[in-house]
C-alpha cells in the first residue's frame, strides 16, 4: 500500500466509525428518551454510505434519504451540529428544524436527506443538470433504497438522468426491505440494479459490506458521469441492524437470526481485517477508534450544552425573509 | 412602451432576465415547439441547453428543477396547465415548499413554475383548474395572479429574481388583454403589493386573477346605476396585500370578493375571513362571495359558463349589499 492508499484505507475506517459509534450513542439516548420522535439508525450500512462518498470530491453533491445520519458523516461532515440536531438543540445542522430523518449538512455537498421514499432521485438529476448548465464538472449522488425503486420519482428521475445524460450516479442501498416489507414481496427482480436496462444506464452490482468494493464502484460510476457518460446505477447488497425506526419492529417483524448472520459480515469488522492484512498495526486502529469515542463525547456534550431554538425560529427559513410572528406566540 | 399582450408580457420578461442572467433557464413540456407563444425566438438566443422540453414527466423535471435551483441556477419551469402540476404534488410541497425550512436555511430555491388557468372553454374538469388557492394552504410558496399584461411583465421578471420558489398562475381568460409594456430592463414589480384597479367609495371589489377584469366590468355597470365600487387586485395571494385590503374595506364598509376558483377555500374565501376578522367594525354589512360554485366543469358550453363568476353575479352581489343597508329614512 502507498501512503496515500494507506490515508484512504484509514480515512474510510475512520469514518465507518464515526457512524457506528454515532448511531450507537443516538440509539442508547433515544431509549432513554432523550430524543424525541423517530431515529433511523445506519448502522450495518457503513460501507455502502463511506464507500460510495469517498469515491466522490468534496465539491461534489450527494442527496439522501431519511436514514439521514450516515451519509453526511460518510461526506465528511462533523458530528457536533449532527448531534445537536437529534435533540432539537438551534446549534443543529438544521437548526433543530428538521431532526433525525433530515440531517443535511449543505457543506460538505449535500442537498438535502429526504424523508419522502424516492424524492431525492429527482432532485438529483436536477443538480446534476444545474452543474451541467453551469460547467463546473461536479457530479449528484443519490442515495435510495430499495423500497424507493418502486416509487415514481424513481423512474421519472432516472428517465430523466439518463435521456439528458446528465453526470448522477444512483445508488441503491438495497437492504432488503422497506420498512418491514421483503423486497422479494415488491420487487419483481431479482437485482435492482436489472431496472437500469429500462433506462438504456449501465449498472453495477457490488458487495455492500466491504466498503473498498463499493469505492471501487461508485469511482467507475463517478468517472463516467464526470467525462460525460452519462448516469450508472449501483445497487449495494446491504442490511441494516435495527428496525425501521428504532424498535419500530417490535410490533411489526422479526427478522430472528437474520440480524446475527449479517453481522457475522460486519462492514466494519470486514475493513479492520483487510487493513491488519495489509500491515496496518492494530495500535493504529485502536488509535482511531479512540478518536472517533471521543470526537462522539464531544459532539454529545455540545449538542446537551447546547441551547433550544427560540420560538421566533419557527417563522425563519420557510422564506429566505423571516415571516411576520403571529400575536399569540409573544402576545 | 408598446401595447402588447398578456401571453407576449411572459415572452418579454423571460427573454429579458434569460439575457440579464445567464444562470435563468426554462424546461418544460413542448417548450421548443412553443404551444402558447411564450418561448418564440429563445432557442435561436438561447440554445436547447437553456431552453429545454422535457419528457411529459412532471414529478420528475419539477424536482429537476429544485435540485438545479438549489446549485445555483434559476430554472423556469413552464408546466403548461395548471392541472399538470398534481402529478408534481410531491415535489412541489414535500422538496420545493419544505427543502428551505427542513434544512435550517442552508439551501435557496430560486425557481418559478408557471402554468396557466385553462378554464371556460369546454376543456372539462381534469383540465379546467384554478388551483392557486390550495398552494395557499401551504407554507413556502410564493403566489402570483397577475391579471393585466402589465403586472404579469413586471411580476414574472421580479418572481425569476427572487430568491424564493414562486408559482405563477396565469389566467387563460387574461391571454389576449393588451397593456402598454415598459421596456425598462428593470422594470419590476413587487411581489406582495397589490393595486387598487379602480377607485371607489361604495363598496371594495377584491378580485382575483381573471376575476379582475369581470370586476371592472361590474363596477361600470354599477357606476351607471349610481354605486361607486372599488376594485382591489391583491396580484399575489402569497404573500398578501393585507394592508391594501383592509384599508380599502375600511373607507368603503363594504366588500366581495370575487374568485375563479371554487368557493370552498379559495383564495376569495381567505379574503373574506381577514376581512371579517380585521376589519369587522368598518362593515355595513356581510362580506360576499362570488366564486365558482362547488362543482366541477362539465364539458357542454350549455352549462359550464354560468358556474364562473360574471359581472351579472358582482353586480347582483353589490346591489344586494349597497340596498340592504341603506340607512333606513324617516
Amino acid at each position: 500500500m502507498t501512503d496515500q492508499q494507506n490515508d484512504r484505507s484509514l480515512e474510510k475506517y475512520r469514518r465507518m466509525q464515526r457512524i457506528r459509534q454515532f448511531e450507537d450513542l443516538a440509539e442508547a439516548i433515544h431509549a432513554a428518551g432523550e430524543i424525541p420522535g423517530a431515529l433511523h439508525t445506519y448502522a450495518g450500512q457503513e460501507a455502502s454510505g463511506v464507500g460510495a462518498c469517498m469515491a466522490l470530491a468534496d465539491s461534489d453533491y450527494m442527496v439522501g434519504t431519511h436514514r439521514s445520519h450516515g451519509h453526511p458523516i460518510a461526506k465528511g461532515a462533523k458530528l457536533r451540529p449532527l448531534m445537536a440536531e437529534l435533540l432539537g438543540k438551534a446549534t443543529g445542522v438544521c437548526k433543530g428544524k428538521g431532526g433525525s430523518m433530515h440531517m443535511s449538512d449543505f457543506s460538505v455537498g449535500s442537498l438535502g436527506e429526504t424523508s419522502i421514499v424516492g424524492s431525492g432521485v429527482p432532485v438529483a438529476a436536477g443538480a446534476a443538470l444545474g452543474s451541467k448548465l453551469l460547467g463546473n464538472g461536479r457530479v449528484a449522488l443519490c442515495f435510495f433504497g430499495d423500497g424507493a425503486t418502486n416509487e415514481g420519482a424513481f423512474h421519472e428521475g432516472m428517465n430523466l438522468a439518463a435521456v439528458w445524460r446528465l453526470p448522477t450516479v444512483f445508488v441503491c442501498e438495497n437492504n432488503g426491505y422497506a420498512v418491514s416489507t421483503p423486497a422479494h414481496a415488491t420487487v419483481p427482480v431479482k437485482d435492482i440494479a436489472e431496472r437500469a436496462k429500462a433506462y438504456n444506464m449501465p449498472a453495477i452490482i457490488v458487495d455492500g459490506q466491504d466498503v473498498d468494493a463499493v469505492e471501487a464502484a461508485v469511482s467507475e460510476a463517478v468517472e463516467r458521469a464526470r467525462t460525460g457518460g452519462g448516469p450508472t446505477l449501483v445497487e449495494t447488497k446491504t442490511y441494516r441492524y435495527a428496525d425501521h425506526a428504532v424498535n419500530m419492529g417490535r410490533i411489526l417483524l422479526d427478522r430472528g437470526a437474520e440480524v446475527d448472520e449479517w453481522r457475522k459480515r460486519d462492514p466494519l469488522t470486514l475493513h479492520r481485517a483487510a487493513l491488519l492484512a495489509a500491515g496496518v498495526a492494530a495500535a493504529t486502529l485502536d488509535t482511531i477508534e479512540q478518536e472517533v469515542a471521543a470526537e462522539v463525547a464531544d459532539a454529545i456534550e455540545f449538542a446537551r450544552s447546547s441551547p433550544y431554538p427560540t420560538q421566533e425560529e419557527a417563522f425563519d427559513d420557510v422564506f429566505v425573509e423571516r415571516l411576520p410572528i403571529p400575536d399569540f406566540i409573544n402576545g | 412602451m408598446a401595447k402588447a399582450t398578456f401571453l407576449e408580457a411572459i415572452r418579454q420578461a423571460q427573454m429579458e432576465e434569460m439575457q440579464r442572467d445567464p444562470t435563468v433557464f426554462i424546461m418544460g413540456e413542448d417548450i421548443i415547439c412553443n404551444v402558447f407563444g411564450t418561448t418564440t425566438g429563445f432557442v435561436d438566443a438561447f440554445g436547447i441547453e437553456r431552453v429545454r422540453d422535457t419528457p411529459i414527466s412532471e414529478n420528475g423535471f419539477i424536482g429537476a428543477a429544485a435540485g438545479a435551483a438549489m446549485v445555483g441556477t434559476r430554472p423556469i419551469v413552464d408546466a403548461t396547465i395548471s392541472s399538470f402540476l398534481y402529478p408534481a404534488m410531491d415535489q412541489i410541497v414535500s422538496i420545493i415548499a419544505k427543502s428551505r425550512y427542513i434544512y435550517g436555511g442552508q439551501p435557496r430555491l430560486p425557481l418559478v413554475i408557471r402554468s396557466c388557468l385553462f378554464y371556460g372553454n369546454s376543456n372539462a374538469a381534469q383540465h379546467s383548474d384554478r388551483n392557486y388557492s390550495m398552494f395557499m394552504n401551504i407554507p413556502g410558496l410564493k403566489i402570483i395572479v397577475p391579471a393585466t399584461a402589465y403586472d404579469m411583465k413586471g411580476m414574472l421578471k421580479a418572481a425569476i429574481r427572487d430568491d424564493d420558489p414562486v408559482l405563477c398562475f396565469e389566467d387563460s381568460t387574461c391571454w389576449t388583454a393588451k397593456s402598454d409594456l415598459p421596456d425598462d430592463p428593470d422594470f419590476l414589480i413587487p411581489l406582495g403589493r397589490g393595486e387598487i384597479k379602480r377607485e371607489g367609495s361604495d363598496l371594495s371589489i377584491i378580485a382575483v386573477a381573471g376575476a379582475v377584469p369581470l370586476a371592472l366590468k361590474a363596477a361600470e355597470a354599477l357606476a351607471a346605476e349610481g354605486i361607486s365600487a372599488e376594485v382591489v387586485d391583491p396580484r399575489s395571494l402569497v404573500p398578501l396585500d393585507t394592508a391594501l385590503i383592509l384599508k380599502s374595506v375600511r373607507k368603503t364598509g363594504r366588500a366581495i370578493t370575487v374568485d375563479p376558483a371554487h368557493q370552498t377555500c379559495s383564495a376569495g374565501s381567505e379574503i373574506a375571513a381577514l376581512v371579517a376578522e380585521r376589519a369587522f367594525d368598518a362593515l355595513r354589512g356581510p362580506v360576499l362571495r362570488v366564486a365558482t360554485a362547488d362543482t366541477h366543469l362539465p364539458f357542454s358550453p350549455a352549462i359550464e359558463k354560468a358556474l364562473y363568476p360574471s359581472p351579472e353575479r358582482i353586480v347582483a352581489a353589490a346591489r344586494r349589499l349597497v340596498a340592504a343597508h341603506e340607512p333606513a329614512i324617516a
